[in-house]
Formats: structure tokens, sequence, C-alpha cells
């Protein structure tokens, strides 16, 4: 059945085709061993990781530097690591199989193939990272004010409106473009180990490399890695002092996703699979 | 064995891969160590740290209200009340210059003799603090407790420092009619006249803000008074003189440091510290693990090929060849472990060695203070990081053992190794507490090795790794990590044995 539709699909130029390889894509990934300890990995270490260090978090009476929405998602710096390794694995997965082999005999149109894949694997980032987000701003919301982040001290508790809800919604959408960036590096390297070295150095080198350099190189290498770049989008105060607005830093972020994918798009259109 | 072995080394350099991502680990190592860095003004306004009596650099900075002392003399003060200013913040946005009342928990004033004005001469004082009680602190690292509690109009504390040569007598009372002696210290070649007489200092205050790397930092300022001061034995008649010792251009917004003197009582103010230099958030320099930054991206070089050196062999199916060569599995795997092991550790000890003895010097010539470390600890740090980076290997050889798959192997040996050491170390966002237990419990304690600064609990500072102060004593973090790789690698030799290929 689904071969004659996937046929009829090709001669209206597409349409049924591209739903039809959606659901192939979503079938693949939906199947593969691990998937869904990965998707509760993204929330439950997201979501642990800012409930501790909102837990950690002091704030004397007379007021502290904290920026509450920052604090409390801080767990995406580790879920970012699972978010990337469930793009990679969507991936290198098939290279690893030989599915790919298949997957393209079947989807000749290369660029049909890797926008699907983006498609179902952005989407069940962007829906795991809703959940993890979610779950670090309630967590942030109901400890917070225990340790002295009140509105007596200038901190209304955190909501879903306003600064807190660009922090909330962007760092859903930070996911999402990490998969993606993971997603196109992956497609230029194959082999899921490299990819996976590959994609975590560039996510984590810039801030660490940041931090041995002076303040003006340093705030440069902010600007553009996609990390520091990125995770500019969660804070709600002290704007002014931060390297990028919090879009332009999403912005950056995008940028490098475009690329990435662009650079896989093109590996992927030349090279034999 | 030796075949074993050969045939492992032979299995390891005929895959281009392998050996670029080798040499990919040691460059950019070097490339991050000795590449563009921080620069400092050292080289242009002199900046090494004043050096204590026992060769640490120290700080000494203070307010001094002195007279001369002529060989053997007494005094004797009650102090009245230690108050202070701190950082203020409006709301959650730290208002520039605003401060408010209160200590910090190291905040020094009372009774002090010393060598010279010198900053970083020989000294005994008898102080009370903002939070550790009365203290009798000497030559900057020493420090004996006193009284406990702090000081208030409803209870003063007197305190009296007596020399005799050169040895030096601390005494505290509650009431000024009974009294303790709180220790004697001796400051070997105190010259016959000394400086003597009432001090204030307060430190650095420093308060980590969690999801950046950085600490909000600003001077703190103390004032004390006291009264009823007694003198006795060689002093110099005549006025008191007020002096700033210490830190030109140094610290301190608000109210000047200044003394004033009016009905027998002393109003003194002071900032800074009479202490060891520590580095980190109210720190200055850096220790030579800054110029091992880059171990963290060779690191991920190395856990990747170390991982796939064993993973590679189930993909391609070459491991069921491999066991047919050598039936003794347990022998597949020591001879893979001792050539990643090695190959490794020779790679980490040629990158570290180059990175520690020339970025230093980059450092230094660039204007930032490297706290400077013997010849033996050099070594430790350079043998160290290239034992974790070793030891790493061999863990992620065990993890790819384990579970068969390059990618699994791969997140797990990052997981275990690399993230703890990113976000406690390279560019830490966690809070100081949970830092702390991850770098006592995962692999990534072993980056105690490059450790080289103790820590002075008289000192308020933010110790976290990233200024290279980790709760682990160098060589036990090492275990740690061996203890991983030494449990990873029995069970991977128990399920080599047991599992098909």
């Amino acid at each position: 059945m689904s071969r004659v539709r996937v046929s009829q699909g090709r001669v209206s130029q597409g349409r049924t085709a591209c739903f039809a390889c959606l659901h192939a894509e979503w079938t693949k990934i939906r199947t593969q061993p691990g998937m869904f300890w990965l998707l509760a990995a993204v929330v439950a270490l997201t979501a642990v990781v800012g409930a501790v260090t909102a837990a950690a978090v002091t704030c004397p009476a007379a007021g502290c530097g904290q920026d509450p929405a920052k604090v409390s998602l801080t767990g995406i710096e580790l879920g970012q690591a699972v978010a990337a390794i469930i793009a990679i694995l969507a991936v290198t997965g098939e290279y690893g199989t030989g599915m790919i082999r298949v997957t393209l005999a079947a989807v000749p149109r290369r660029g049909t193939v890797l926008a699907a894949k983006a498609v179902i694997v952005t989407g069940l980032v962007l829906g795991a990272g809703t959940v993890a987000v979610l779950a670090s701003m309630l967590a942030g919301r109901l400890i917070l004010p225990g340790r002295g982040l009140t509105p007596a001290h200038g901190y209304p508790p955190l909501g879903l409106a306003g600064p807190d809800l660009r922090a909330a919604a962007g760092s859903v959408l930070y996911l999402g473009l990490v998969a993606l960036l993971a997603l196109g590096l992956a497609v230029a390297i194959r082999d899921s180990a490299v990819a996976i070295g590959a994609v975590l150095g560039l996510l984590y080198l810039f801030p660490v490399i940041a931090t041995a350099l002076d303040p003006d190189w340093r705030r440069h290498l902010e600007q553009i890695g996609p990390m520091s770049a990125g995770l500019d989008i969660q804070s709600t105060t002290g704007l002014s002092s931060q390297p990028l607005s919090p879009w332009a830093g999403l912005g950056v972020l995008a940028l490098w996703a475009l690329g990435a994918m662009l650079l896989g798009g093109l590996v992927f259109r030349l090279r034999d699979a | 064995m030796t075949a074993v072995l050969h045939a492992e080394w032979t299995k390891f350099r005929t895959v281009r891969g392998w050996v670029i991502g080798l040499l990919l680990a040691a460059g950019v190592t070097m490339a991050l160590g000795l590449g563009p860095s921080q620069s400092g003004s050292c080289n242009v306004s002199s900046c090494a740290p004043t050096v204590g009596p026992g060769g640490v650099a120290v700080t000494d900075s203070f307010y001094f209200v002195r007279r001369p002392l002529a060989g053997n003399g007494t005094i004797t003060a009650r102090v009245a009340s230690l108050t202070g200013r701190l950082p203020a913040f409006t709301g959650h946005v730290r208002t520039n210059q605003a401060t408010r009342a209160g200590l910090m928990p190291w905040s020094k004033a009372g009774i002090i003799i010393k060598a010279s004005t010198r900053p970083g001469s020989a000294y005994a004082a008898m102080m009370v603090t903002g939070g550790h009680g009365v203290r009798l602190q000497d030559d900057y690292t020493g420090d004996i407790a006193g009284l406990a509690g702090g000081v208030s109009a409803a209870s003063p504390r007197w305190l009296r420092l007596t020399r005799h040569g050169d040895t030096i007598t601390g005494y505290d009372s509650a009431n000024g009619t009974t009294w303790d002696r709180v220790g004697t210290v001796r400051l070997p070649a105190l010259p016959a006249t000394v400086q003597g007489g009432l001090f204030a200092t307060s430190p650095q205050y420093a308060s980590p803000m969690y999801g950046t790397s950085g600490a909000d930092t600003a001077p703190t300022q103390d004032t004390a008074v006291l009264d009823r001061v007694r003198l006795a034995g060689g002093w110099a008649p005549g006025g008191w003189t007020g002096d700033d010792i210490g830190a030109p251009g140094g610290p301190a917004p608000g109210p000047a440091s200044g003394f004033r003197q009016a009905a027998g009582a002393f109003t003194v103010t002071g900032s800074g510290d009479i202490a060891p230099v520590v580095t980190g958030a109210t720190g200055v320099g850096t220790t030579i693990a800054q110029t091992l930054i880059g171990t963290f991206a060779g690191l991920i070089a190395i856990v990747v090929v170390a991982a796939m050196f064993m993973t590679a062999e189930y993909r391609r199916g070459l491991i069921r060849t491999t066991l047919v060569a050598t039936p003794q599995r347990g022998r597949v795997l020591a001879g893979k472990a001792a050539v990643i092991g090695a190959l490794t550790f020779v790679t980490g000890l040629a990158s570290s060695a180059v990175v520690v003895v020339f970025g230093q010097r980059m450092l230094r010539a660039s204007g930032v203070y490297v706290f400077p470390v013997t010849a033996v600890t050099e070594v430790r740090v350079i043998a160290g990081t290239a034992a974790v980076l070793a030891l790493a290997a061999v863990l992620a050889l065990a993890l790819g053992t384990m579970l068969r798959r390059s990618a699994t192997a791969v997140t797990a040996a990052i997981v275990v190794i690399v993230l703890p050491y990113m976000f406690c170390v390279a560019a830490p966002v966690l809070p100081l507490g949970a830092q702390n237990w991850l770098l006592r419990l995962t692999p990534a304690a072993a980056f105690a090795v490059q450790a080289t600064l103790p820590q002075y609990h008289q000192v308020s500072d933010i110790y976290a790794a990233q200024a290279g102060y980790f709760p682990l004593a160098p060589w036990a973090g090492l275990a740690v990590l061996a203890a991983w790789t030494a449990a990873a690698l029995a069970l991977a030799a128990w399920l080599l044995r047991r599992r098909d290929a």
C-alpha cells in the first residue's frame, strides 16, 4: 500500500511523498532503541539540574545579583547534550546499520530526506524541551522564594509572562536549534562517536576557552560561540552587561544551525551514501 | 603477551583517524594553552604580590594607627564595637557603589605589633573578627582562636599583646580583669624597634553568580572603636600616626580609611586584608593549571579514539578474528588497555609539558601573575595530567567493551568524565556545593592533580575548582579516577569473557 502511495506522490510533485517520508522518519526514530529514554533524559536532567541549582542559591535580606529565570533554567546546559545526541543518533544510526541505502532508495531526493529528518527530530526535541522547561520553571517557582528570592527582595515569583516567558520559550527554541546544529554536523560526519565528540566539543569549547581569555576576547568569543550566545536568551536581568541581547544571541545559534544544516545538506547531496 | 601488544599497536597505528585524533588531542591542548590568552598589567605596573616572611605571596593592606616600640613592651586595648559596610543590592540589581551595614566573617580589627610599615613584614596581631571571634594571627598564615562570639557594646573584648625579644604573646579577656593567654608566637629576626598600635581591615566581598562562571565582587570596609588603650615598656612618647598600609590605589569606595581620636577612644576604619594571597574570585593572578585549560578539548578527542579502539572491532567484526588469534580474552583487553594507555600518556605528557613550561612564560610575559610553584609540583602537574588522560582513555576503552556501540560508549565516557569537568572546572555553572560533591565522586575528581595552591580557612574566597581549589588532595583525586577505571576494566573483562563476541 505505502509503496503505491509513494509512487503516486512522486507523480504529484512530492506533497504526498513528503508526508510519507515524514511518516517513515517518524517510524525509524520511534523504533530506535533507547530513544524514549534519551527523550526522558532531556526532561529529567534539565529539571533536576535546574532544581538543584535553584536550591543552592542564597539571597540575603539585602539582595543579591541572581537572575531567577536563568538559575531555574541552568539544566538546559546539560539537557542540550542529550538533545544533540538524539539528533546525531537519528542520522548516524542509519549509517551504522546501512539503513541509509534503503532510505535513499525509497526517497532518492536527499533534500527531502534531510528535511523530513529535521522536522521529526526538531519536533521531538521541542516537545521534550517544552516539558523540561515547564518542569524547570515550576521547580524554580516553588524553590526560589524559599531561598530568599522573594517579592520583598525584588523578585516576583517566576511566571510565564514578560522576560520570564522569553527565557522559557527561548530555552525550548534553543534546544531545537542545538538539535538542528547536531543533525547537520552528523550528516556531514556520519560516524556517531566522532559526531558526538565534535558537537559537544563545539558547544562546550567556546565557554571553556572564553574563561582563559582577557575580557575583550572573551566578549567576542561569547558573542560567537553557539552555546554562550544562544543561552543569552535566558537572561532576564542585567541585559545591558551581556555580550548580546537575548534574541540576537539566539539568532547567532540559529546561524550556526543553518550553517550546519547547509553543510550537511551539501555533503549529503554530493557524497555517496 | 608481546604478540598481543604488537597486534594492538598495529591495529591502532593503521587507522589514520585514530592517529589523527591523538595528534588532534595534543594539538588542541597546546593551541589552547599557548593561544591568545589573558593579559594583565603586571609588566606595566609591577604587580608581583607582596611576599611574606615564609616566602608565600601575601596581601598586606590595612589601616594602621601606630607608634614605634623599642625593645620589650605591652599594648592593651578594649574593642567596644566593630561595624562595617558591605556592597548593597537594590532588588536584584547591584547599585554601583551603594553599601549596607554588615561585616565580612573575616573583617578584622584590633592591636598589632609589626616589624615595620613595609607591606609583607613580620607581624603578630590580636583581633576581633566579623564572624570568627577573637584570633591571634601572625606572619599571614598563623591563626589561633581565642574567645568566641562577636563584639558589641554589651560584650566588648579586651586584647593584649606582649613583646619579649622576638616572641609575642597574645591575651584576651571579656571583662578586663581575668585574662586568658591565647598563644605565643615567635617572629624570627624581629628588629629591636618595631611598630605597634591599632588596626582595622576588611577583605573583598564575593558572591557566586549561579548560572554563570562569574562572581560579584566588591571591596568592603570595617570600623572599630577601641578605647582604654594602655601602653607599657619601650613605646615612643608623643602622638599616634595613621597610615594606610599597602594597596596604593587599592580598594575602598565609601568613606575613606582613617582614624579619629576623641576622649580616649579611637575610631579606626580600614579595608583590605592581612592574609596569604589566594587566587579566584577575591584573589589575584592565576595558577599553572590555567595553561592546561585545553586538556578539556584533548580529553574529548582521546575518549572518542579510546572508545572506538574497542567498538570498531565489534562494528567491523574484527573482534572474532582477534579472539581466534588470542583466545584468552583478558589478555586482549589488557593489551588494548596497555597500548591506548601508553599512547595517551605519552601524548599527554608531551603536550602538558609544553603548555606548562611555555604557557606560564607566555602568561607572565603578557602581564598575568602566575603563582610560582616548585619544580616538583610542576612535574606532578604535568605527569598527573598525562595520567588523567591515560586513565580516562582506559576508562573509555572499558566502556566501549561493555557497551560495544561507539555512540553509547562515547556518550557514557563524555557524561562521566568530560561533563563533570565541564560543569565544575572549565565553565562552572553548578553551585559550589554540588561542584564539590561531583569532584569527589566522579572521574573528574582526578583534575585535582592540577591544583597547586593551599586553601586557607582564614581567607574568605570562593574556593572553586575553576580557580584551582579542589575538594580532594591531588593524588586522592587521581585515585578516584583510577578506582573508576579499575572497576570499569574489571566489569569489561568479565563481560568480555562471558558474552559471545
